[in-house]
């Protein structure tokens, strides 16, 4: 990866940057998304964009891009000043992006996809032409292979990024923007769009990325641009800076990157999964026969590319899906197995607890309060209120409590959950679930979208469970997580576990597993 | 209205744990919601604008038929509210919307959208009809209308069953099922009128009339102790059990653990889930509370007003409940001021089209119509505007406080 770092700088100072954003400002009512923003990304060069949620990344890029005018400023490319009012304009400018969550029509083929708002005319005959000679030329180029037939919704998420790609560069794009473009990948997938940036980079294209993993932009960009609260704090050549000085430049103070803890003392198994096989409505097989145990004071990992059941299984244990067959006990209470499986409900009382993987869709009902939140799923606990009745005093002086321990921010219990920052609604979520002093911990992408500061309150709160003699299961599709956070390290691929290794173990042994690759038959 | 319907069985079967990645929104598009407007504004000045701007077309309407717009709306007012029998009517009349308002309510804060309170009130008004007919020579007044209160409440919320129990086992939609609810309330109820219901000898489909031992006081007399005249205005008791039912519902949905479970499955159906919340037992039991409201409804024109089942007697309040169910915002106190103003239209528009000749019954029913669709179908339309407005003339105070709250991230 690092051999392509470091060419193509240097011709900046003869040709006009691609981009350059002269005092972009941006509110959004009181909120200042973007304030004075000035950048230059040089043409031929991978610009990398660091900073923590709600830094005004986004919002920058999105500027760019035509979903959001700018107050004031303004931007050039490549020497001339462009406005830019839609994502047409940037598309007409020369500016393509790949987004996070791909905007792609999965049962669309990839020509198709493609092809969508620019078929040409009416009628299609013409336009599927054309995209198939192009798609030719692009693959040609710049090594993107993708079978132009294959239908994108049964593509692997590395390859419909790649047809995401595609997609810009169809469109004329000379400067790519890609937003957290590895959060999907696994470490070999990444590799490969790595490769192709590489690429992109050598044909002269300019690619701009978004991401807040920092060895990502260490290994590939030519600069970096830090943005903390809606400003650029420092923009330097990639060489000259060092994982924990973009760290702190992001947090605004030093941040402990890796997470300190003392051996594990297991003690008795908490939870144990057997023979667990789940399918879904559809037939298809989810989990198939998983097996571990969890013991108090430890925290096993679960690592894998996003979707190889690892969120099945979550839901699985926490009562949400029924299991089609196998046995789960917590603290060595049958919760599934030969009778009915346990509902959600009465596994809280078992003490099992639960932070769900998507806050957003499961954990919280963000249009509630704050406090109404905090009970989400003890509501029934009569502290809360006798009989029928919910007493708003008791709710809000927990929630009050909860917030002053957990330095939940802002400390308004009456706020709308919406209106709390990712790291704080994350904690919110972790609060209710560690205050019940559960017996088994299931955590589901414990610091997704959380920024570094919130990460590091998580990762010791984490730790300090285990340390209290609690069996916690972590699923992360963050494999430097699983690997700080882990005492075992079981591997998922295929709703199957396919291998179980220290945190310790190479990264390139644990990456080769994940993509299904058994690695002492591959040796 | 975009809070979506649980589907199905509580425990989810299907693998969409894969798709979630791919299918979510993404940030970028997602344009942040403008600010939020403050309360006042949200509950007081875009109802009024939206109320405002209804009355501005109908005028334009009203002047299209060649009469005084001005001197329409002043003939309106002073029918609703300008004489004791007008105040009346203007109330009875309210007393209905804010049962049918609840009702829609109720079950929107399940996420459900309930358009058959019409036909709930109906087959409502079937129960209290039995225990009238049954009871009205045996027992007084008093003891009649609590049991009759009773059986229109469990009618209403028998109706509204099969809907709910459709939507929770087996995922058919509330809205289609609860429309066509009404179309079977109302074959059901012509064909026991006609057959069964019908005096003998007449033509009119209808129930014998109650004797006094299935009535409910007028308050007139009430009235007439502060001077007031209610003439033959059929303003009964039921508006203040309307006003409890209100308070009720206030109670219910944000005093209890049951309303904690519902706005839960209407807000996060996939939270509540997670939250050990049985989605299909909240949407049975909100169908029931909603459906036994909207037979609520019954009791006042059935045995406060006519004292006899007629045909259609619900003459389409419980659709009007959809609109003031909108306007108030779904809170009990917002209802009943929208049902308060419903109420003015029915009464005055009567008045309008009694006094006005070129103003026809159907003219009336534009203007309600309008308002309906105003404050219901484009009750948003004139939020980003009134948003950006506010926004620009937000105190400094709340911008300090915004920013606070930035500041602590």
């Amino acid at each position: 990866m690092s051999a392509v770092a470091g060419q193509g700088q240097g011709q900046g100072e003869t040709s006009p940057p691609a981009i350059e954003l002269v005092g972009i400002d941006k509110r959004f009512g009181p909120v200042h998304a973007n304030r004075d923003i000035n950048l230059r990304v040089e043409k031929g060069t991978i610009h990398g964009i660091v900073g923590e949620n709600g830094a005004g990344k986004s919002t920058l890029m999105s500027i760019l891009y035509g979903f959001y005018q700018a107050d004031s400023g303004m931007i050039r490319v490549a020497g001339r000043e462009v406005n830019i009012r839609s994502s047409d304009d940037a598309i007409d400018a020369g500016i393509g992006m790949v987004h996070q969550h791909f905007m792609l029509v999965e049962p669309f083929t990839v020509l198709e996809n493609v092809m969508l708002g620019v078929e040409g005319g009416a009628l299609l005959t013409r336009g599927i032409a054309k995209v198939r000679g192009e798609l030719k030329r692009l693959e040609r180029e710049y090594a993107l292979e993708v079978d132009p037939d294959a239908v994108v919704g049964e593509l692997p998420v590395g390859l419909q990024q790649r047809v995401e790609i595609l997609k810009a560069l169809y469109r004329g794009a000379e400067t790519l923007i890609l937003d957290e473009p590895t959060g999907v990948l696994t470490p070999a997938e990444a590799d490969h769009l790595f490769r192709i940036l590489a690429q992109l980079k050598a044909q002269g294209k300019t690619v701009i990325l978004i991401t807040h993993k920092l060895r990502e932009i260490m290994a590939i960009t030519d600069a970096v641009s830090v943005m903390r609260r809606g400003e650029i704090v420092s923009t330097v050549a990639t060489r000259e800076t060092t994982p924990e000085q973009l760290a702190e430049a992001m947090v605004g103070r030093r941040v402990l990157l890796r997470v300190n803890k003392a051996p594990a003392h297991p003690g008795r198994e908490l939870l144990s999964v057997e023979n667990l096989t789940f399918r879904d409505s559809q037939g298809v097989t989810r989990l198939s026969d998983v097996s571990f145990g969890i013991r108090a004071g430890e925290i096993v990992g679960i690592a894998g590319v996003a979707g190889n059941g690892q969120s099945e299984l979550l839901e699985v244990i926490a009562g949400i899906r029924a299991p089609s067959s196998g046995r789960i006990a917590v603290a060595g209470q049958e919760t599934a197995g030969t009778g009915r499986a346990l509902l959600p409900a009465e596994l809280r009382g078992c003490g099992l607890a639960h932070v769900p993987e998507d806050r957003h869709r499961m954990g919280l009902v963000t249009a509630f309060e704050e406090n109404e939140n905090a009970i989400l799923g003890y509501h029934r606990d009569p502290a809360y209120g006798g009989g029928p009745f919910l007493s708003r005093n008791a709710v809000r002086d927990d929630a009050r409590k909860r917030i002053e321990q957990y330095d939940i921010r802002p400390p308004n219990c009456r706020l709308k959950t919406a209106n709390f920052s990712g790291g704080n609604q994350q904690k919110i979520v972790l609060a209710r679930e560690m205050e019940r002093d559960p017996q088994v911990l299931l955590v589901g992408q414990p610091t997704r979208g959380v920024d570094i500061g919130a990460i590091e309150f998580i990762h010791r709160q984490l730790i300090a469970m285990r340390d209290a003699g609690k069996a916690i299961l972590v699923v992360s599709v963050e494999l430097d997580e699983v690997r700080a956070l882990s005492d075992r390290i079981l591997v998922m691929f295929d709703g199957r576990i396919v291998g179980e290794r220290m945190p310790d173990a190479d990264e390139q042994e644990i990456g080769l597993l994940m993509a299904g690759m058994d690695s002492k038959a591959a040796a | 209205m975009s809070s979506p319907i649980p589907a199905g069985p509580d425990r989810k079967a299907s693998g969409d744990g894969i798709s979630a990645a791919t299918a979510e929104k993404p940030k970028a598009l997602a344009r942040p919601a403008p600010d939020k407007l403050p309360a006042w504004a949200d509950y007081a000045l875009l109802p009024l604008i939206n109320v405002v701007a209804a009355f501005v077309v109908s005028g334009l309407a009203v002047l299209m038929v060649g009469a005084n717009p001005l001197e329409a709306v002043k003939i309106m007012v002073f029918g609703a509210l300008g004489y004791g029998e007008g105040v009346g009517f203007t109330l009875f009349y309210t007393t209905n919307f804010i049962f049918a308002g609840l009702a829609v309510a109720v079950a929107y804060h399940s996420g459900l959208f309930n358009i058959g309170a019409e036909g709930q009130a109906y087959v409502g008004g079937l129960g209290a009809t039995f225990v009238a007919l049954a009871l009205d020579h045996f027992l007084p007044w008093y003891a009649t209308v609590p049991i009759a209160l009773v059986a229109a409440c469990v009618f209403g919320a028998a109706w509204a069953f099969i809907p709910a129990w459709l939507q929770a086992r087996r995922g058919s939609h509330i809205v289609i099922t609860t429309i066509m609810f009404n179309f079977l309330a109302n074959a059901l109820m012509v064909w026991l009128l006609v057959n069964y219901f019908i005096q003998p000898g007449t033509m009119d489909p209808a129930s014998r009339p109650f004797t006094e031992g299935a009535s409910i006081p007028k308050l007139g007399g009430l009235f007439s102790l502060f001077g007031a005249d209610l003439g033959a205005a059929p303003l009964n008791l039921c508006i203040f059990l309307a006003l409890i039912a209100a308070v009720f519902v206030y109670v219910l949905i944000w005093r209890t653990k049951l309303g904690y479970e519902m706005r839960t499955v209407g807000l996060n159906p996939t939270a509540a889930v997670y939250a050990g919340i049985s989605t299909s037992r909240i949407i049975i039991i909100t169908m029931l509370i909603s459906g036994a409201l909207a037979g609520l409804l019954a009791l006042n024109p059935v045995i406060g007003d006519q004292q006899r089942l007629q045909l259609n007697f619900v003459n389409g309040a419980g659709f009007v409940g959809i609109a003031v169910a909108l306007m108030g915002r779904n809170h009990p106190v917002g209802i009943c001021l929208a049902a308060l103003l419903f109420g003015m239209l029915y009464q005055g528009g009567a008045e309008l089209a009694f006094d006005m000749p070129q103003v026809s019954r159907e003219m009336i029913l534009v203007i309600q119509g309008l308002v309906i669709l105003f404050a219901g179908a484009l009750e948003h339309m004139f939020r980003p505007g009134l948003t950006r407005a506010v926004n620009m003339i937000s105190t400094p105070q709340r911008r300090r406080m915004v920013e606070a709250g930035e500041a602590s991230r």
